[in-house]
Order: C-alpha cells, then structure tokens, then sequence
C-alpha cells in the first residue's frame, strides 16, 4: 500500500510514427473529458459561490457568475444562521477539527502499537486478535449506531465532541491495525531479533526501530483517516446535534433552517469550506509516500 | 571451563522434531562450528543459545548458568547475523552504540569502545554512513562491530558469510580467523560450507536432521569421520564409497572391491580389529588419497599403497589440480590429481590409494568401522 512504484515502461513508445500520434490522441482526449467530467461538480459549485442568489434563480444553476463577490464566503463562515446560531459554518468547522485531529491521531497511534504487536510479538491466538480487531472493517457502521448510542449514554458522552471522538478512535482501529501489521510483517523479523540480544524491549524496539521506519504507513493511516473521519455524516447527525454537530452534519441543516428560501451561494461556499481540509490533507501528505526506507537492512 | 554446554537438548514444534537430543560443550575461547545441510537443525540450535527460541527440554548452560528461561539481553552474547540485520535509519555509529545505550553504558565510554572497535575492523570512516550506502562487505563488518563492541561471554554467527561474493567471503573469513584469535571469546559459527567450518574452527559439530553426528576437531572429522554421511559432507569433491568385500590374505585381512579383478587391498590391521572375513562394507576414499601409481608419492612418505586401474571418463580442470570423473571397477569415483599428471578421458591408468588414510564403513548402519 505505502510501495509507489513508477516504472520507466512506457506502451506507448513503440511502434510506427502515426499509430504512436493516434494513440497518444486517444488517450489525452480521453483523459482530458474524465477530467472534467469529475471535475465538473466542483467547478460549478465554486462559481455559484460568486454569485448573488436572485442571479442564480434567473439564470439556474449552472451558469458562469456575471460579477465576482467574495461577500457569500464570509457569510457561510462567519455570519450566517444555522438552526438558531448565527455564527455560520466556522463553528462547525472547528468541532470537526476538535474532533478530527485526535481521532486520527489516537487511531493511528493505536493501529501502529497493534500492527507492531500483531507482527512482531507473535503470542497465542494472535490471528484472532488480529481478525477479531479487523473485523471492524467489514462490518457496515450503520449496524454499531446502537451499541454506541447505548454506550455514549452510558458513559455519558451523548451529543459531545469528545463521544464522537471515541466513536471514531475505536473505529478507525480496525483500519489502522490492518494497515500497520501488513506494513511491519514486511520489516526483517532479524531486526527485531538483533534488538532483543542488544537489550532493547518491547517500548525501545517500537520507538527506536519501528517507528523510523513507519512515514509511509502513518501518511496512509493519517490521510485515510482525517479524510474519513472529516467526511463522516452518519455519527455526527445521530449523536450530536445543534451547535455541538460536526460540519458534514451543520450543512445538511442548511436546507431546514431561516426562512425557509435556500441559500445556494452561502451554501455553496460553505461545501467548499467543508471540503478543503480533507484535499489540503490529501496534496499535502501524498508527496511524502516514502519509498525504500527499508532499503539496507537487508541485502 | 566450559563456557557453552548443551545438555540433552531438544526441540519440537508441535509433532515435529527438529533437535534430537543435543550434547555439546565448548571450552572458553574456543570457535565451534556448526555445520550441516540445510533444515539440519543448526540455526535453530544457534537461535536457542540465543534465547530467541525456547528450549523444549534438556539445558543450556553458559559459563555454568543455565539460562534455559533468561531473555536474551540478559544472557551477556552477541550475535551476527545472515541478514547483517543492520538498524536502517540508524547510522553505522548508533548501530554500534544502541547496544550499549540499551544497558545504559555512559557517553564517553560508548565513544571509546566505537572508537577502538572501528579501529579494529577498519570501519572509522563509515561512522557516519546509513547502512544502505554501504557495500556487502562493509556491512558485513559493521555487524561484527555491532557484536565486539558488547565485549559478551559469547559470540554467535549465523551463517555471517553467505551473502558475500566468493572473492569477499574467503578474505573475511581469515579476517573472522584473525579476529578470534585476537579476542580469543568462545564463538559458535553456524555455516552450510564445510571449508569455513574446516579453516575456522577449534571443533566442528556435524548435523544432519536434528541428529549431532559427531563433534571433535576439523582434522579428525575429516581423517576419522565417525559415518558415512559426515564422510560424504566433509570434504570436497566427496569422498568415494566403493562397495567392497572383506578377504583374507597371507598378511591378515584386506578388502576387495566389488565387480574388480580380485585384487586383495591390505587394509592396517591396527585400525580396523573388528573385520570378519566375507563381510560387506563401504570402502571410503577420498580423491586425493590416489595418486598416479608411476610417481610413487605414498611409498615415499612409508606408506602402504595399492594400485588400481581407474577408467577416467571425463575430466574438470580448476587450474590447481584436475578432478577425474572417473570408475573404478565399474563403480563411480571422483579422483583429483596434478594438472600435468592427468590422463586424457577414455584412457586406464594405475593410480595407488595411500592405504592409511582409507575408510570403512558398515553396509546398514554407516557408521565407521
């Protein structure tokens, strides 16, 4: 998964002149129209950001903005009345912050120390841990709504950040573990063996080892799961609500809120808010998909 | 005293047997080597000195401790490994020192002992180097710092050599030779190729499927070899077993080779008193123990010789001598002679097998007469 590889292969450098230009041809024009199809919907949405609302309703959704006003975009952060708060979208915002960052940071902590155990510290029944943590995966989040709304209320998390920060923690675990253990079965088990007749433990092995060996997995883990968790919709709408929802949830609340009239421009820079973590996230981290860190250890 | 003793060692995984009830002991400073084929058991055995794999029943004792149930950091060995399994984002330097910082040893100590260490091996102007800018055989001698720099009771390679190129391992195999004999700490060496094991050691262990086959030193494990399967892996090319018969002659017993002219070979009645007239047996030789029958090479040095004809059937020249795809009787034999001696292929000559040096083994059990 973290393994990049660019090969120099090149199909499409043999052949005769003309077939190399018609095929060429071919893939660019494809490439070109898939581009903008995918692209389509975020670039309509950025324009109506623009524009004001009665424009929209004349002229319909998909148009080009006559006048460029950056008014609706501080409207949707700051100002704008979502269920009875008046303080637009950056409260939101920063809840799913609040609770973006230390859902991903716990789940990927979590995910490397049982990876690690899971593929280094091999004990009994291990693969059942190992399934029965996985098992998280297959399992549709739909189905786990219940036991977590019972165990929220229990411990008295219901409609917090904090609830929703467990939620996604325990999760995300699922993932993280599978990712980890398969990335560090694939570091020599000798140099963990070479450790232990140094006289390092369990702790020394994970942070002096393991752990510099890991940027790839944690740009992995990290990326999956800020993106995930950031675009989550289901948990925040259950378990939260009014000024205590995460973004995803604040913006569906849209349609139902004020005077009834929909804000198309407000909303519309307020997706875009919405959605820029995430591809911030995505740009940054995917340049650090480090290869051949393990090159060395062994020959 | 002894320094390694292995008492009624064994290892099973699940049914399976792997290690068959191991005795072995090392006196202090010696280097003992274990070899055999592969999935013979050695590496395990190495892995159990260690502490890296638990013991099933039987002891191991180091220095007069049984460490059966110790951890491996607590046993005072290091170890270097097939893999040189070399810190990866950790430079040659930190590889040296992390054992030391694991035992809390201070900085200017762990300063000195790099220092003298990479002396030692030659390695100071890698210090600073990650392994994976470094050759085959640097890496190689970085595993061996990683190892002396912890000054321990015992050193253990685990098949250090075999990803070297053949030009690299046979000179680090004297710079191993020169080393212990510099640092003079007991050493089990874990190898497939019986010339390491015959140029290192003090004492070789042969194994073969989980079963130690005879343990004494490399001369005469190689003169004496107690069976016919440490004859065959000792030695290279391998020795000959001829199938042969005991008779007597005038001056006591001799062998004759099966489907041969006849020819009574006297064997010295002072190392095989068990032989019965009549009675089957392997007739081992090995080949450079012929020699071309002319140049009288035995009888010179007083030995009883015997010469046969041998039909050579194809020859392979190394440069330093010549080994003769050869049969003799009609049975396979490898011979080795001087490149100016040999016969073309197709041809008959006389070669004398030096008597003294000959081998005899029982037909049903292999072992040594």
């Amino acid at each position: 998964m973290a393994e990049v590889s660019h090969q120099a292969y090149d199909p499409l450098a043999t052949g005769s002149k003309t077939q190399q230009a018609r095929s060429r041809g071919i893939v660019y024009v494809l490439l070109t129209f898939f581009a903008l199809l995918y692209l389509s919907p975020l670039l309509i949405i950025f324009m109506n950001t623009f524009r004001p609302l009665d424009e929209i309703v004349r002229e319909g959704f998909i148009s080009v903005p006559d006048s460029l006003s950056l008014k609706y975009w501080g409207e949707a952060w700051g100002s704008f009345c979502i269920g009875g708060t008046c303080e637009g979208v950056s409260r939101y915002f920063s809840n799913t912050l609040l609770m973006t960052i230390p859902a991903t940071i716990f789940s990927t902590a979590l995910g490397l120390v049982n990876g690690y155990a899971l593929s280094k510290w091999r004990f009994k029944c291990d693969a059942w841990v190992f399934g029965l943590i996985t098992l998280g995966v297959f399992l549709p989040a739909q189905m786990t709504l219940l036991p977590w709304a019972f165990v929220l209320g229990q411990i008295g998390l219901s409609n917090t950040i904090m609830g929703l920060v467990l939620v996604h923690t325990v999760q995300g675990t699922s993932f993280t573990t599978l990712f980890c253990r398969n990335y560090f079965v694939a570091v020599p088990d000798d140099l963990i063996k070479a450790a232990r007749i140094d006289g390092a433990g369990f702790w020394r092995i994970f942070r002096r080892i393991m752990l510099p060996l890991s940027p790839p997995i944690v740009i992995v883990c990290v990326i999956w799961q800020f993106t995930g968790i950031w675009n989550e919709f289901l948990f925040g709408t259950v378990f939260t609500s009014g000024e205590n929802q995460p973004i995803t949830a604040a913006i569906v609340a849209f349609s139902g809120s004020g005077t009834g009239e929909r804000h198309y421009n407000v909303e519309a820079a307020s997706v875009i808010f919405a959605a820029l973590p995430p591809l911030f996230i995505y740009v940054l981290g995917g340049k650090y998909f480090v290869r051949g860190l393990t090159s060395g250890a062994v020959k | 005293m002894s320094s390694l003793l292995i008492r009624n060692l064994r290892k099973s995984y699940g049914a399976v047997e792997v290690l068959k009830n191991i005795n072995l002991e090392a006196e202090s400073g010696e280097f003992v080597a274990l070899v055999g084929p592969s999935g013979c058991g050695k590496s395990t055995l190495l892995s159990i000195i260690a502490g890296l794999e638990s013991v099933t029943s039987g002891e191991v004792l180091i220095e007069d401790r049984v460490v059966n149930d110790e951890a491996p950091k607590d046993r005072d060995i290091a170890m270097v490994f097939q893999s040189y399994a070399l810190y990866p984002t950790m430079t040659v330097r930190q590889n040296m020192t992390f054992g030391m910082e694991c035992r809390n040893i201070d900085k200017a100590t762990q300063d000195k002992t790099v220092q003298r260490v990479a002396a030692l091996l030659q390695i100071e102007p890698l210090l600073g180097r990650k392994p994976a800018q470094l050759s085959g055989g640097q890496r190689q001698r970085v595993a061996m710092g990683r190892a002396l720099v912890r000054d321990p009771k015992l050193f253990l390679f685990d098949e250090p050599l075999s990803n070297l190129d053949a030009k690299l391992r046979v000179e680090m195999r004297s710079e191993i030779k020169k080393l212990h004999q510099s640092v003079g700490r007991t050493t089990v060496y874990v190898t497939h190729d019986q010339i390491e094991a015959m140029t290192l050691a003090t004492r070789i262990a042969v194994m073969h499927q989980g079963v130690l086959q005879q343990y004494d030193t490399p001369k005469a494990i190689y003169e004496t070899p107690a069976n016919m399967f440490v004859a065959g892996f000792m030695g290279s090319p391998n020795m000959n077993f001829l199938s042969a018969k005991i008779a007597s002659t005038a001056d006591g017993l001799g062998v004759v080779v099966n489907g041969g002219d006849g020819t009574v070979l006297p064997v010295p009645a002072d190392r095989y008193q068990s032989l019965e007239n009549g009675q089957d047996v392997v007739f081992g030789v090995r080949p450079e123990h012929f020699s071309p029958a002319h140049e009288q090479r035995a009888e010179r040095k007083g030995r009883t010789t015997v010469s046969v004809p041998v039909t050579v059937d194809m020859d392979e020249p190394t440069g330093s001598e010549t080994i003769l795809m050869s049969r003799i009787a009609g049975q396979d034999a490898i011979l080795v002679c001087e490149p100016d001696e040999a016969p073309t292929p197709g041809e008959t000559m006389d070669f004398a097998i030096d008597m003294s040096k000959i081998s005899l083994f029982d037909t049903k059990s292999e072992l040594r007469l």
